[in-house]
């Protein structure tokens, strides 16, 4: 590796070539603060717009100032991090930062968690010179199912921006108008209901303040506690388990399952289930139509689609039905764990307990802002009673249960009621990158070839690289398998299918990085690539901890079966855990 | 047009060019014809250069003046748009500024026609890489 | 053919007007008339000839004498001595000051004109649409010599022996530019022609490629056959439809007369030429935002490196030069690098074009030789301030610019002295102002546009030059503390040291060099509320002189917010706090009795 020498702050110091001014000082501890930029490490996300201007530094022999994010080191260089007219420059930009930004922290969504506000405590911004004269930028507030966009505290740090186009390839959010005026927002500056989103959230999870943030459901959810009248059921998403200790200060990839059914028992609601449930649900369903289809082109039928394509995530449903509508006949036909959970709950489980549908309601805790929209299709309900009430995230859970005055870190680890509590490794594992397919291959391989696994984990399923592939050996058959997350390298898989170069016959996509644990409701990462690591590690242990390991071994699904559903695909299946997809590409142009 | 084909075949262009352009410009016959440039650019334009250039069309031929109306870029002089350059057979071109329809009458009359000068003259002020 | 035998062209330029070429032309035609000569010695007053120091300014014609600070009594002598006797009236020839001798004629005298059109040297000439009007005049030669003569790199040697730069505004050595991009491997090159003109008042790349579509197409192949690129493109704001339409029309006739596109005049090279339009963003001048524009994202910068020599267009590595430069190209091939570098000064070659602008005479286009005085450029070629006022200041370089004063009317005009200056080059603006010119309203007018054209992409820029604006705003209305000038002097700085492109780089030069050359008159809004040029409306105070007012009602019925009372016969009054400052009081008023403050 080439090494460069230069001295920051006095420090003569050798750092590989290529590295920028900021990771050189950082490796000799010293911090120069940034902004806008954003690095998840090992996820290839990157924004680098060099525009906030906060990290700029001195350079002995350059005219200007030079941003630390996006310089390169260079042979010899002099570099001043905190000399006077660097910090001048950065408390100037700063203030001229505030200076456009409302001063309601106090009744901000993002308080206690805004970078703009660490940075203002940071450099110990006490007063804006000139601010009783300066204008405001405003813009008119917009309300989505999922994202609300507030865009008067948008600090262009480009991120949302970063994530929209680049790493997702959604193109819903960009930068619009010029100069002061200058604003992020979707194409012809319509509301983000109308534009091509697909509600992953991402860009929530990155933004710095709160210019963008989740529709919060909170205050319904406890207004429908607190209805007599009303049996409250909840079900928890699996990577919220691993996340959610995050909010009251535990490590990143601390479990904390028990504690989190103790919480909810507390709120209020009646029965506290678990979505994994009706992930072991989706695995007999979608692994039956994979074997279906797999058993058919194997008897040589040259019609059917393959590869199969997983449909538990909401947003990558969104993502197809906008930009591959011509290829709605490819994703399994299953509804994603959340609705199978809601369909199940208001149909077997109310009849089980003798409530009417409509005093039944069920909450999610998901990781996810795209499931609020979920839960709110017209094809997920039925007779204008949604299946699923409200979707709730993890950090709306987390503000919940302080708002509620409980000592998060005391309480005992409880377990979920049953039966829709009950579930397997398999179903925990959907909650990261590659383990819905890895769930599902375990449950097919069995079924398939009647034989056990001779190894659960499939190791070569997980990872953090954003496409992967694996072939894995059922009894002689090569069953091909493809796995993207994040909705741009899906479209890379997606181009392959349609240009008809696709080998695989099977392929699992998440719209997130790293899969749910990086959802745009999880807690929030700040550019931190070791978080997510850290949730998938802490998903895999509470999967290898679990008494059963395959979704068809659960006996509470094996009971949902025997009773009331038949077999996986039957017509009752058909109608309650399938679904159907619509062209959304030629959505009418809406302001 | 065929192509051209060769550094050559641009040379002998260039001569072809030339010459017809001298004939047009510089032939000392006196017989030959005038030559009337009219600065066609955006700011020419908007001042009314395009009104003149269609007035000494028309007026050229009614008064059966034997002349070539051309259109030429931006002479530089903004403040005495529309401007032409007049060049009589055997004389030094003539630039004239503000040129209205009444200017252009008594270029025609005046200048063109008796070689007397009219208001308006813009002296050449400035070399260019032939000279 | 005419009637007269000789022409007297007299000096009508407004300086040479104020020294009575009025009175000269009425004296040579009284004694014409005398001599019985007015039927055959014509007459005639000119515009200006350039030459305003030594005016007024007579020229004979057709033996081109040429009279240097004529009288109106001169005219006696000129009548008796040259057109009778024919001799010429030597004391009023013209002196080399240095070689001592006396010029008589036009030709001797032609260092007089400050003006050398190298970019410009077919505007106004050729048809543009004519693409054998350019071949006349050694059009395509210069590509046609190097393909036929040089390597890729002796055409760089000779562009940068040259010592050509860029005529965009930065000045960075166009061979070295050349150089970089030819450097740089890759399957594909493109050479990009800047022609996104955007500094208020300039126009000098519209009139080329209007005027003189050609010479800009072939310098493209000249740069295009040096880097290694056969793809050129004209980045073109859309209003700039006849340039459009002119270019269309040369790169049409260029590929009829196989100038362009496949193996040019049977050297196996090949070029051509498309144009990408703009929609007219001033910061879509700058190279990395134009070449994002042209790939269709949004058109704003991005930091360098990379330089687009290594990756531009699509990634490609690719040449951006500014309309003016590319026009200079095919001259210095043609008459050679030695004598394009023997023009200009010592780190700045050539030629520069400068839109004339603002309160001067002779508004328009001008090309004049680097190292020209700006004294040079205002006075003999811009024939001197409107109107008689006094000069205040000249604005160079556009928004990016700032503010130069009388002290640096002697300035030999090229990038370095500019910048030393407080000012810029830039694309060749050049904004006259005189003394009813309020510094800190000119300012505030720049920054007005600076806040328009930011791409808000970086913050100083972005909220800075709001800042800025809204800190001169309050100034003009006299609403400004005295510790704002410490922070429009720091805000200035900081934007300078920390923005992102050129665009915010320079933005608060009008500020800075106001601030510095002018600061009596910012100081004279904060603690006097007095704008000293008269132009601040909110600092004027329209009041009446009693001893002047005759009690006439005149201004009562003009004041279009009813703030004048008073009876008939008696002194009016204005109601300050109704005065809306228009003005129409002032003028109306017979008596001289409302005074303005």
């Amino acid at each position: 590796m080439d090494l460069v020498k230069l001295n920051i702050d006095g420090k003569n110091i050798e750092v590989p070539k290529g590295i920028t001014i900021h990771k050189a000082a950082k490796s000799i501890g010293i911090d120069i603060p940034v902004l806008c930029y954003m690095e998840l490490k090992d996820l290839n996300i990157e924004n680098k717009p060099g525009g906030c201007r906060i990290c700029v530094v001195e350079v002995e022999g350059r005219r200007n100032l030079a941003p630390s994010c996006s310089t390169n080191v260079e042979e010899g260089m002099v570099i001043k991090t905190s000399s006077l007219r660097a910090m001048n420059a950065r408390r100037t930009v700063l203030e001229l930062i505030l200076s456009d930004h409302p001063k309601d922290c106090l009744i901000c969504a993002k308080s206690g968690n805004c970078d703009l506000q660490d940075m203002a405590i940071r450099l110990g911004v006490r007063k804006i010179p000139g601010q009783e004269f300066a204008e405001m930028s405003t813009y008119r507030l917009d309300t989505s199912p999922s994202i609300i966009r507030d865009m008067d505290k948008c600090i262009l740090c480009r991120r949302c921006e970063t994530m929209c186009n680049d790493f997702q390839t959604v193109g819903a959010l960009s930068a619009v108008n010029r100069g002061f005026q200058a604003v992020i927002a979707p194409a012809f500056e319509m509301n983000l209901e109308h534009s091509s989103c697909t509600y992953c959230g991402q860009c929530v999870a990155v933004c710095p303040t709160g210019a963008l943030t989740e529709v919060d459901h909170t205050p319904d959810v406890i207004s429908t506690l607190n209805d007599p009248t009303k049996t409250v059921i909840v079900q928890t998403a699996p990577a919220v388990r691993a996340a959610l200790g995050e909010e009251f200060g535990l490590a990143p990839g601390t479990l904390v399952t028990g504690k989190m059914v103790n919480a909810l028992r507390r709120l209020g609601f009646n029965y506290v289930f678990d979505t994994d449930f009706a992930a072991d649900l989706t695995i007999m369903e979608e692994g039956t139509e994979m074997l279906n289809r797999l058993t058919k082109f194997l008897n040589g039928d040259k019609d059917v689609k393959l590869p199969i394509l997983t449909s538990c995530c909401p947003a990558w449903v969104n993502f197809f039905e906008h930009q591959f509508p011509e290829m709605q006949d490819i994703p399994s036909t299953a509804r994603s764990p959340q609705q199978m959970f809601g369909s199940i709950a208001k149909t077997y489980f109310a009849d089980k307990i003798g409530v009417k549908r409509e005093d039944l309601v069920v909450v999610s805790i998901m990781p996810c802002l795209a499931k609020k929209y979920e839960c709110q299709r017209e094809e997920f309900s039925v007779d204008g009673n949604p299946d699923v009430d409200f979707s709730i995230s993890t950090r709306e859970l987390a503000h919940f249960i302080k708002e509620a005055n409980i000592n998060f870190m005391e309480l005992e680890n409880e377990d979920f009621d049953k039966p829709m509590g009950e579930s397997s490794g398999a179903a925990v594992i959907f909650g990261t990158t590659g383990g819905v397919i890895e769930a599902a291959t375990r449950t097919a391989y069995e079924i398939y070839t009647k034989k056990e696994l001779p190894k659960i984990d499939f190791e070569e399923l997980r990872g953090l690289d954003g496409i992967r592939e694996a072939t894995i050996d059922i009894d002689g058959f090569d069953l091909k398998i493809g796995i993207a997350h994040g909705l741009g390298n899906a479209r890379k898989l997606l181009e392959d299918i349609k240009a008809g170069k696709s080998h695989y016959h099977a392929i699992e996509i998440m719209a997130c990085p790293g899969g749910c644990i990086g959802g745009g409701g999880q807690p929030l990462h700040h550019g931190d690539s070791k978080i997510l690591k850290a949730r998938a590690k802490a998903i895999y242990k509470e999967d290898a901890n679990k008494p059963i390991r395959k979704s068809h071994e659960n006996p509470y699904i094996l009971e949902l079966y025997k009773e009331f559903l038949g077999e996986p695909m039957s017509e009752k299946a058909h109608h309650l855990l399938h679904t159907h997809y619509f062209d959304k590409s030629k959505k009418k142009f809406q302001i | 047009m065929n192509k051209i084909k060769s550094l050559d075949d641009l040379k002998k262009m260039r001569a072809q060019a030339q010459t017809g352009i001298n004939v047009r410009e510089k032939s000392i016959d006196p017989a030959s014809r005038v030559q009337v440039k009219v600065a066609m650019a955006t700011c020419g334009i908007a001042s009314g250069a395009k009104e003149i250039m269609d007035f000494f069309i028309e007026q050229l031929d009614r008064r059966s003046v034997e002349a070539v109306v051309t259109q030429t870029g931006c002479m530089g002089y903004c403040y005495a748009e529309p401007t032409i350059e007049v060049t009589l057979p055997g004389q030094e071109p003539v630039v004239f500024g503000d040129v209205d329809k009444k200017r252009a009458d008594q270029i025609i009359e005046m200048y063109i026609k008796t070689g007397e000068l009219v208001d308006g003259i813009i002296p050449v002020n400035y070399r260019t890489i032939d000279k | 053919m005419s009637k007269y035998k000789m022409h007297l062209l007299v000096c009508g330029g407004t300086g040479c007007r104020a020294s009575a070429s009025d009175a000269i032309v009425e004296n040579l035609k009284k004694e014409l008339n005398n001599q019985g000569l007015d039927e055959s010695v014509q007459v005639i007053m000119t515009g200006c000839f350039g030459f305003c120091e030594k005016g007024p300014i007579v020229k004979v014609v057709p033996d081109n004498t040429f009279y240097t600070e004529v009288k109106p009594s001169d005219a006696k002598d000129l009548v008796e001595e040259h057109i009778i006797k024919g001799r010429k009236v030597e004391r009023l020839l013209y002196k080399d000051p240095v070689k001592k001798v006396t010029v008589s004629d036009e030709e001797g005298m032609s260092f007089y004109k400050k003006q050398l059109r190298i970019a410009l040297r077919n505007c106004g000439f050729i048809n543009p649409e004519n693409i054998e009007e350019y071949i006349a005049r050694d059009g395509y030669m210069a590509i046609g010599q190097i393909l036929s003569e040089n390597t890729p790199e002796e055409v760089i040697e000779i562009i940068k022996a040259s010592g050509l730069r860029g005529r965009g505004g930065a000045g960075f050595p166009t061979g070295l530019k050349w150089q970089l991009t030819r450097q740089t491997k890759s399957d594909q090159k493109y050479v990009v022609c800047n022609a996104d003109e955007g500094d208020p008042g300039a126009f000098m790349d519209r009139s080329i490629l209007e005027g003189d579509p050609h010479s800009v197409l072939e310098a493209m192949a000249i740069c295009g056959y040096s880097i290694g690129a056969d793809t050129g493109l004209i980045y073109i704001r859309a209003e700039y439809p006849l340039a459009i339409s002119r270019l269309l029309t040369a790169i049409g006739q260029a590929r009829e007369f196989g100038l362009l596109g496949k193996n040019i005049l049977g050297s196996g090279f090949d070029f051509d030429i498309e144009l990408k339009y703009g929609a007219g963003a001033f910061v879509c001048g700058e190279e990395t935002a134009l070449i994002h524009s042209m790939e269709g994202k949004r058109g704003e910068p991005s930091l360098k490196p990379p330089f687009p020599s290594v990756e531009g267009y699509l990634k490609k590595p690719t040449n951006v030069n500014n309309v003016e430069t590319l026009a200079n190209i095919p001259a210095i091939i043609l008459k050679g690098h030695k004598w394009f570098s023997s023009i200009g000064t010592e780190k700045s070659k050539g030629t520069k074009v400068f839109a004339l602008a603002g309160k001067i005479n002779n508004v328009g286009l001008i090309e004049v030789p680097m190292g020209t005085t700006l004294r040079e450029v205002i006075y003999e070629i811009g024939g001197g301030i409107k109107d008689g006022k006094k000069f205040k200041a000249v604005q160079t370089g556009g928004p990016s610019g700032g503010c130069l004063t009388e002290a640096h009317l002697d300035v030999p005009i090229d990038y370095e002295n500019l910048l030393a200056a407080g000012s810029m080059m830039g694309s060749g603006g050049m904004i006259i102002m005189d003394e009813d010119n309020c510094m800190v309203s000119i300012a505030k007018y720049f920054l007005d546009f600076s806040v328009e054209e930011s791409c808000g992409k970086c913050s100083p820029c972005r909220i800075g030059n709001k800042r800025l604006y809204e800190l001169l705003d309050r100034i003009t209305q006299g609403k400004a503390e005295f510790d704002d000038l410490a922070r429009l002097k720091n805000l200035s700085e900081v934007i300078k040291d920390t923005s992102l492109c050129g665009l915010g780089q320079s933005s608060p030069n009008p500020v800075l060099s106001t601030l510095q050359y002018f600061r009596e008159e910012y100081e004279a809004h904060i603690i006097d509320h007095k704008c000293p040029a008269g132009e601040c409306k909110a600092l004027m105070v329209y009041s009446i002189l009693e001893e002047h007012c005759v009690g006439c009602t005149a201004c009562a019925r003009a004041c279009p917010v009813g703030a004048i009372s008073g009876e008939r016969k008696l002194v009016h009054s204005i109601d300050q706090s109704i005065c809306i400052k228009c003005g129409a009081c002032f003028d109306k008023c017979k008596f001289d009795a409302v005074l303005v403050q």
